[in-house]
């Protein structure tokens, strides 16, 4: 004969960080020391869109730049006002077609590198036949599958 | 000062800032139901290409020419649009949002804090830019009127890099002398042959009419108004936008269908599919409509269609202003069905809402009315209003997409669903063969990289 125990299930309470404040009903007796410090979900757009008239979300087509953690089916928040400089992951424009690429200058030249060994650099010599369309500030990489991944399969 | 910020050639320069591809070649974009030409790059200007022409009628040119054809994507254009206005919002103390691709900025006393006004509008215009890759132009002058001629004047000569400031008196003299009396800002085709007969070429010789003149041939006060404002002596100041969008006196909503219809259901699915969208633009700015009609139009280039090919009816609602979509297609449905004629095809349909005001300030009693002696038992089909259910209406279309909750009568018949895809658009929806997808605003149409 085994002992038993009981174990007490918590009643699922309401989470407090998805009430916006101060909308529900204070209980009678004991006010909830958190009531103050309540501040609403945090808009992750903000995060995204910090110039939200210059911000724009594109979406990731091919693996050249899997080494810096950039895939098939991920987000990227492209910045069109930033200034491009070495170092930056940039979305370039080259021949008319949008290319996502670190922006690289080494000595007098500059180069768009990719970040996958099966891709070749692209120097860049003539600047008329390139322009740099964005800068890359963010990646919204998806881990579970959801919706991004879905996308992908629906395009396939 | 007003400045007076257009965008280049709107319509094309948003499909080439997501196709870079196309830039340096010649593009349209195409109206409604692919019907005319209604933005031409520089290119497609200088194949001879026409505003409004019809696309039938230059498609030969169009494909001899290898010109890129667009459908209209208003889904496209109207956030690059919000992204222009909302970066004029923080460049200048007031904006007014005079239409999809233009601006005044009243730029009063600002001089006095950024110095030369020349140097400010190269700021904005290059701000715009890189933030939206729009090429625009900006005339700056006196009078608003002065500042769309300035602006014209920078868009057609490139020498001038896109701003033009008419600072001084001379230069206004040589402005004014640029521009045709038919290009002035007001001045409709109908003014402009009856001041050619009058010897009045330029938008100069425009200015140097008198008062007395002017409001005699140009109907009256408004003429007046429009020679002050050309001799830079400002008579309309500046309507600002509080929340960035556009509020307006007048709302409609009309399509050309992508197949003529002749059923009085389909019909009226148009006109309430149509009467949805604008109630829910009147809920939008906060207003109410008193005035409602309704019209519907055959094909006048078809053959055998006997004039007259539109016909309109008005109401004026007499439970007062509404906005409730469905106490609007009730009489709607009313108007549609005194216009309507048997076996007829009909293309095209509009809704027009009129008499717009914000709820509670309007409701003006009838001064000669008698006083009801007894007061009439409401009937339940006679609420005029439901607010909370409209709200719901609104908030659900927002949140889940446009359409995800519809008036019943909006839904077209069970013949035209084909099944086979299950997503068919309805039979009133316009042709557009060559849409680019809504890159800004739909997660499945996001621009892609590699």
């Amino acid at each position: 004969m085994s002992d038993v125990e009981l174990i007490r299930v918590p009643e699922p309470g309401p989470n407090p960080f998805l009430l916006p404040l101060f909308s529900y009903l204070v209980p009678a007796g004991f006010p909830s020391p958190a009531s103050d410090h309540l501040e609403g979900l945090f808009d992750m757009n903000r995060l995204l869109f910090r110039h939200p008239d210059a911000t724009y979300m594109l979406r990731v087509g091919g693996e050249s730049m899997s080494g810096a953690e950039i895939h098939t089916g991920d987000l990227l928040a492209v910045d069109k006002h930033l200034e491009a400089d070495h170092g930056h992951i940039v979305v370039a424009v080259v021949h008319g077609e949008c290319t996502v690429k670190r922006l690289v200058r080494e000595g007098q030249s500059w180069w768009l590198m990719p970040a996958n060994p099966a891709f070749k650099p692209y120097e860049i010599t003539d600047t008329d036949e390139l322009r740099i369309w964005g800068v890359v500030t963010h990646v919204v990489h998806e881990l579970i599958p959801g919706r991004l991944q879905a996308l992908i399969q629906s395009i396939d | 000062m007003f400045g007076l910020l257009d965008c280049n050639n709107f319509y094309v320069s948003c499909e080439r800032v997501f196709q870079p591809r196309y830039e340096g070649q010649p593009v349209v974009v195409l109206s409604n139901n692919d019907g005319n030409l209604i933005s031409r790059s520089a290119e497609a200007k200088a194949l001879g290409l026409k505003m409004g022409d019809p696309y039938f009628q230059v498609k030969d040119v169009l494909q001899q020419h290898n010109v890129k054809v667009f459908s209209s994507n208003y889904a496209l254009y109207g956030d690059m649009s919000r992204r222009v206005m909302y970066h004029l919002q923080q460049v200048a103390p007031a904006v007014e949002i005079y239409s999809i691709d233009e601006a005044f900025l009243d730029l009063a006393g600002m001089e006095t804090y950024l110095g030369s006004l020349d140097a400010y509008a190269r700021k904005i215009r290059d701000g715009v830019k890189a933030r939206t890759g729009i090429p625009t132009c900006v005339g700056v002058a006196p009078t608003k009127t002065l500042a769309k001629l300035a602006n014209r004047i920078a868009k057609k000569d490139a020498a001038l890099g896109g701003v033009l400031y008419l600072d001084s008196p001379e230069r206004r003299a040589w402005a004014l002398r640029q521009v045709p009396v038919g290009d002035v800002w007001g001045v409709g085709r109908q003014y402009a042959a009856k001041l050619a007969a009058a010897g009045v070429d330029s938008a100069a010789d425009l200015a140097r009419v008198s008062d007395a003149w002017a409001r005699k041939h140009l109907g009256g006060v408004v003429g007046a108004r429009l020679v002050q404002e050309l001799q830079g002596r400002p008579c309309a100041g500046l309507h600002p936008s509080e929340d960035g969008t556009l509020s307006r006196q007048s709302i409609s909503c009309s399509r050309t269908f992508g197949k003529p219809l002749s059923a009085f259901d389909d019909v009226l699915a148009a006109v309430a599919a149509f009467l949805s969208r604008a109630a829910e633009k009147l809920r939008a700015q906060g207003d109410m409509a008193h005035v409602l009609t309704v019209y519907i139009s055959k094909n006048r280039f078809a053959a055998n269609v006997l004039p007259p090919y539109s016909k309109s009816a008005t109401l004026t609602l007499p439970i007062g202003p509404t906005a409730d979509t469905t106490v609007l297609l009730s009489y709607a449905r009313l108007l549609l069905g005194r216009l309507w004629e048997k076996s007829t095809a009909y293309h095209k349909a509009g809704v027009v809402l009129d008499g717009l005001e914000p709820p509670g300030t309007g409701q003006q009693l009838d001064l000669f009315a008698a006083a009801p002696a007894v007061k009439p038992i409401e009937k339940p089909a006679l609420v005029t209003k439901r607010p909370a259910l409209m709200a719901s209406l609104d908030a659900l279309n927002q949140r889940f997409g446009r359409g995800a909750v519809q008036i019943a009568t909006a839904i077209p018949a069970a013949g035209h669903i084909n099944t086979t895809s299950g997503k068919t658009p309805p039979p009133w929806e316009g042709k557009a063969q060559w849409r680019s997808p809504a890159f800004t605003t739909r997660l499945e149409d996001l621009m892609l990289v590699n």
